[in-house]
Formats: C-alpha cells, structure tokens, sequence
C-alpha cells in the first residue's frame, strides 16, 4: 500500500514538470545567479594582497563598522518597539487601529529614495523633529540608524504579528490560574513563544539594513571614517571606475550576507521542528 | 511578507473566554493606553511624519509651483522611463513566479529547499551589489563589453541595464507570495481536473489560477511598489543621463541635491500616493482571503 502511494506520488498525472523546472532554473540562472557568480569571479582574479589591501583599508573598516553598528542598533530598536507595536495591534482595541494597521507597512511601499529625502529634512538641524535636539542628528550616524528605523520596522512587526494573533488564550488563562501575575504570565509563558518570530524579525531587518541605500544616503552626510556606509563606499569606487575595488567590497558583503540567510533559515528550521514535534 | 497573508485565515476564530475582568488575564488601563500612546508617538515620529512632510513641503509654495514641477519635461520623461520599466519587468517576474511556483508545488524533487533559498537570494544582496554585477557583466570593460560595443548594443546606462537591474531585485517577490500559498493547496484539484480529461493549460486557467488570484495579485502590487522605487540597483546602471536614463527616484536625488527641495518633494508626493494605493490595495486582499 505504502509501496504503491510513493509510486503515485512520483509519476504525478500533473504536466509541465519539465519545462517549468526547466524555464525556472533558466530564468534563475540568467537573472540571478550568473551574474551574482561575476562578483565572485572578479575577485578570483585579484592577488591575495591586492585583496586584503582593499577590503582591510581604514576606511573600508570603518564603514563595515558603521554599517553593522547602525544596522544592530536599529535592529534592537525595532525588536522593543515593533513588538510592543505589534501586541497594541493584536490584543487592542483603539479607534484609527485599521489605519495605523496599514501604515505599518508603508517602508515596503514607499521608495527608498522617497523615504530618505523625507526623514532628511525632517531631522535636520532646523527641521520638525531636529529643531527639538540640542545634537545633531542627521548627518550623524543617529541619522543613519533612523533611516535604518525606518527600513526595519515592518519587518519586526509583520513575523510577531501572526505568531500573536495564533497564540492560544488557553496557555494564559492556565498560567493565570496557577497564580502568575500578568507580568509573570508575559515574561515566563508569552514572550518565550514569540522569541523565534522576534528573532526571524531581527534578521530580516538586520540583513536589509546592512545592504540599505537609498533611505541613508540622503541623511548620512556620507564623510568619509564617519558616515560612509559599506554601500556607499561600493558606489564611490564605481564612480571612480575602480571595479576591482568595489568587487572586492562586494564580495566582503555578500559573504556577511549569505552567512546571515543561512542563519535565519537554521533558525526557522529549528523553529518548524520544534513546532512538528509538539 | 507571505505570513500575514496565509496566516491570517485559520486564525479569525479568536477565543474570548470568560467576561471576568481581572488583572491576571489583562493589562490594567494603564498598561494598556500607555503601549498604545507608545506606539502611536512611535510611529508618528517615524513613519507618519515623514509621509505628511513630503506633502507639506511639495505644496509649500502653493498649486502652481507643484503642477510646474511634475510636469516639467525630465519630470515627464522620468515618469514615462518608470512606467516602461515596471511594464516589463512585473509582467516577467509574474510569469516567473507562476511557473516557479508551479514547479516547486506540484512536483517533488530533489534540492527543491535549495532551489527556494534561491530564489530568495536577491532579498539579501544590497541593491548597490545588484546593479555592479550587471556593469561586471555588460559594462565596458565587464566580460561581455568588447562585444556588445562591436555590435553596438547598449545594455549599461540605457534602458536594457536599468530594467535587467530592476529585475534582479523583484525577482522573488511572486514566487514567495505564490509558493507557500499553493503549497497549501496542495495538488487534488488539478490532479480532478487532468484526470476529468482536461489540458494542462486548461487546468491552470481554470483550477489553479482562480485558486491562486488574490495571492498572485498581491504579489503583483508588492513587486511593481519595489520596481517603482528601486534606487540603489538603478542607480549604478542608469548613468544619470537626464530626461534619458533617469527614473522617478533617480530624479528626486537630483533635485534634492541641487537644493530644488519643492520640485524634488512634488515628485516624491506622486510616489507617495502610489505607495498609499498601494497599501490599501494590500489591504484589500486581505481582507478578502480573511473573508473566503
């Protein structure tokens, strides 16, 4: 019985698996993967020192700094207050709660581009929010981790939300009974279920921070040693038709990356695990 | 992405247990109003502020200089060149996505994990590496260079560049709305149709697709949102060639760095409006699926 199920399952009466394989791994290759190969390529053809020179100079060094620095901040941000955002959204009740639902989503939808120039000028010295500082705020790396605020935000909010929302109301009304305070009840019997989508969260915005552009640029002041993110340091040598620099940078992000995809999917194995088991 | 959607429908049921108020079970009001105010400044400072600013300050200085500024011709131009972009690139990646999808979910083979990480992939490549891979490629001095300049094809600062670019980075984004959705649904309704006699062909556009609408279609609206504002990718392989190679974004970045704040925020307010259509578009879908 077994035997023949397998069967079945193998020679699916379902078409096309072939040629949508086929157009898929195609349309991948060309798009995606032969060129994102190129970076790693280029680099093959650069001498170890040449190498170590680029990647190791002061100035690449201080802008991997900036970047993983910035981007940890606003990610240890967004995880306190996407999360808080995220249970007054599931657990409240307030009038406009639809609205403020929707925006949360408006850093997906909104050009980086956009969203750059606009928090630019509103944390500038003499802007809305800025003129309220005695500190500088744009063109610092303050400036930086907002616009990375930003950027992150949905990211937190979007995986707590559901684990939230699907969190039965039975696990606290138990803990309640066997005398926990609320506070109790949170720390010991919620928060622990919803640690792997806090943690899912934090990665997604860590890894789209340290890569982030188009929303820094504008309110970075871009100095070199101070405000230069890794990006930006990319795009310079570009400009400067400095590729085999600027492969050399990038090779150096899309390792940190990668390293950073594999781990968010352990993580999310080993979450889908624990939940197959119970 | 994905998970608001699929999740939100098994989880309408929400319990409601026992009217007693007590502190055990619920946070005090004051708990309560404080998270809520919480979030609201929070958000205000980040997220509702910086949309309502980009309005003020593209009306700043009255109707005229607003209508002036977004049709100006690079300002036309700009939105001629993204409109072109993003009717090639969403109808592409949606037929990729579909037929991706449709691999991944209908057969079982081996390495399809590795094939979804994949696809997945341009997610965690930063724009800026996602245009230089494309000058590496077609660039002059990039690996097809010499050739393409013989035959005289232009790929790097033209539209080929920008829209090949655009692509890279909205690669995934049906595909994921589309995989974990049909995955749900599981195979039995086109193995019905195919054995009831029908086409392949018939089965997607009858069974499959109407399945499949609302996920597809909101894939549509988050890949064409990033397409339109895709910054760091075009921005390496635009050139910057004014009222030829400069999309919406890339035109704002020029006005703003010339100091033409109100031209550059008018623009940025067109981009608004879409990204709030957007959203509410968005919306919308979900609560449709919620509905279903």
């Amino acid at each position: 019985m077994e035997l023949t199920l397998k069967k079945r399952k193998r020679n699916t009466i379902i078409p096309g698996f072939s040629l949508t394989l086929g157009y898929t791994m195609l349309y991948l290759s060309v798009i995606v993967l032969l060129p994102l190969s190129m970076v790693f390529f280029n680099t093959l053809s650069l001498s170890w020192s040449e190498l170590w020179e680029t990647i190791a100079h002061p100035r690449a060094v201080a802008s991997y700094k900036l970047s993983f620095g910035t981007a940890l901040a606003a990610g240890l941000i967004n995880v306190v207050f996407g999360t808080i955002i995220a249970w007054v959204l599931v657990r409240y009740q307030f009038p406009g709660k639809r609205i403020v639902d929707g925006l949360v989503d408006l850093p997906f939808a909104l050009p980086t581009a956009v969203a750059g120039i606009a928090l630019a000028t509103l944390y500038s010295p003499n802007g809305w929010i800025g003129q309220f500082f005695d500190f500088k705020i744009a063109f610092t790396p303050i400036g930086i981790v907002i616009a990375l605020i930003f950027i992150g935000l949905p990211f937190v909010v979007r995986t707590v939300q559901p684990v939230l929302q699907n969190l039965s109301r039975e696990i606290e009304e138990a803990s309640a009974s066997l005398g926990a305070t609320r506070l109790q009840t949170f720390t010991k019997v919620i928060f622990p279920e919803l640690l792997p989508a806090i943690i899912t969260g934090f990665s997604l915005a860590f890894a789209r921070s340290l890569g982030e552009y188009g929303s820094v640029v504008f309110i970075a002041g871009n100095m070199p040693m101070k405000t230069e993110i890794t990006p930006l340091i990319i795009m310079t040598k570009l400009e400067q038709y400095d590729y085999v620099g600027a492969t050399a940078i990038a090779t150096v992000m899309l390792v940190t990356s990668f390293a950073l995809l594999l781990l968010i999917n352990i993580i999310q194995w080993y979450t889908n695990r624990k939940f197959n088991v119970q | 992405m994905t998970k608001p959607l699929e999740v939100k429908q098994e989880s309408s049921i929400s319990i409601r247990s026992g009217a007693t108020k007590s502190y055990a079970l619920q946070e005090s009001a004051f708990v309560k109003w404080s998270l809520i105010t919480i979030s609201l400044v929070f958000l205000s400072l980040f997220l509702i502020l910086p949309l309502v600013s980009i309005f003020v300050t593209a009306l700043e200085k009255g109707w005229a200089t607003y209508v002036a500024s977004i049709t100006n011709p690079d300002a036309l131009a700009a939105i001629k060149l993204t409109l072109t972009v993003v009717l090639i690139v969403v109808p592409l990646n949606a037929i990729f996505g579909i037929v991706a999808a449709w691999a991944i979910t209908k057969f079982s083979f081996k390495g399809k994990n590795v094939l979804i990480t994949l696809i997945d992939l341009p997610f965690a490549v930063s724009p800026v590496i996602a245009g230089l891979v494309f000058i590496l490629l077609f660039g002059a001095q990039g690996v097809f260079g010499d050739w393409l300049f013989q035959n005289d094809i232009k790929i790097v600062f033209a539209l080929p560049g920008i829209v090949i670019a655009t692509m890279f980075v909205t690669f995934p984004f049906v595909a994921r709305e589309l995989i974990p959705l049909m995955q749900m649904q599981g195979i039995t309704e086109e193995e019905a149709s195919i054995s009831l006699g029908a086409s392949g062909w018939k089965t997607f556009f009858l069974v499959t697709l109407p399945n499949i609408k609302w996920g597809l279609l909101y894939g549509l609206i988050l890949c064409n949102a990033r397409t339109i504002g895709e910054f760091g990718a075009v921005s390496v392989v635009s050139g910057h060639i004014r009222g030829m190679t400069n999309t919406m974004p890339l035109h704002i970045e020029i006005l703003y760095n010339e100091y033409q704040f109100t031209s550059a925020f008018a623009v940025a307010s067109l981009m608004s409006i879409l990204a709030i259509i957007t959203i509410i578009i968005k919306n919308i879908i979900e609560w449709k699926v919620k509905d279903v």
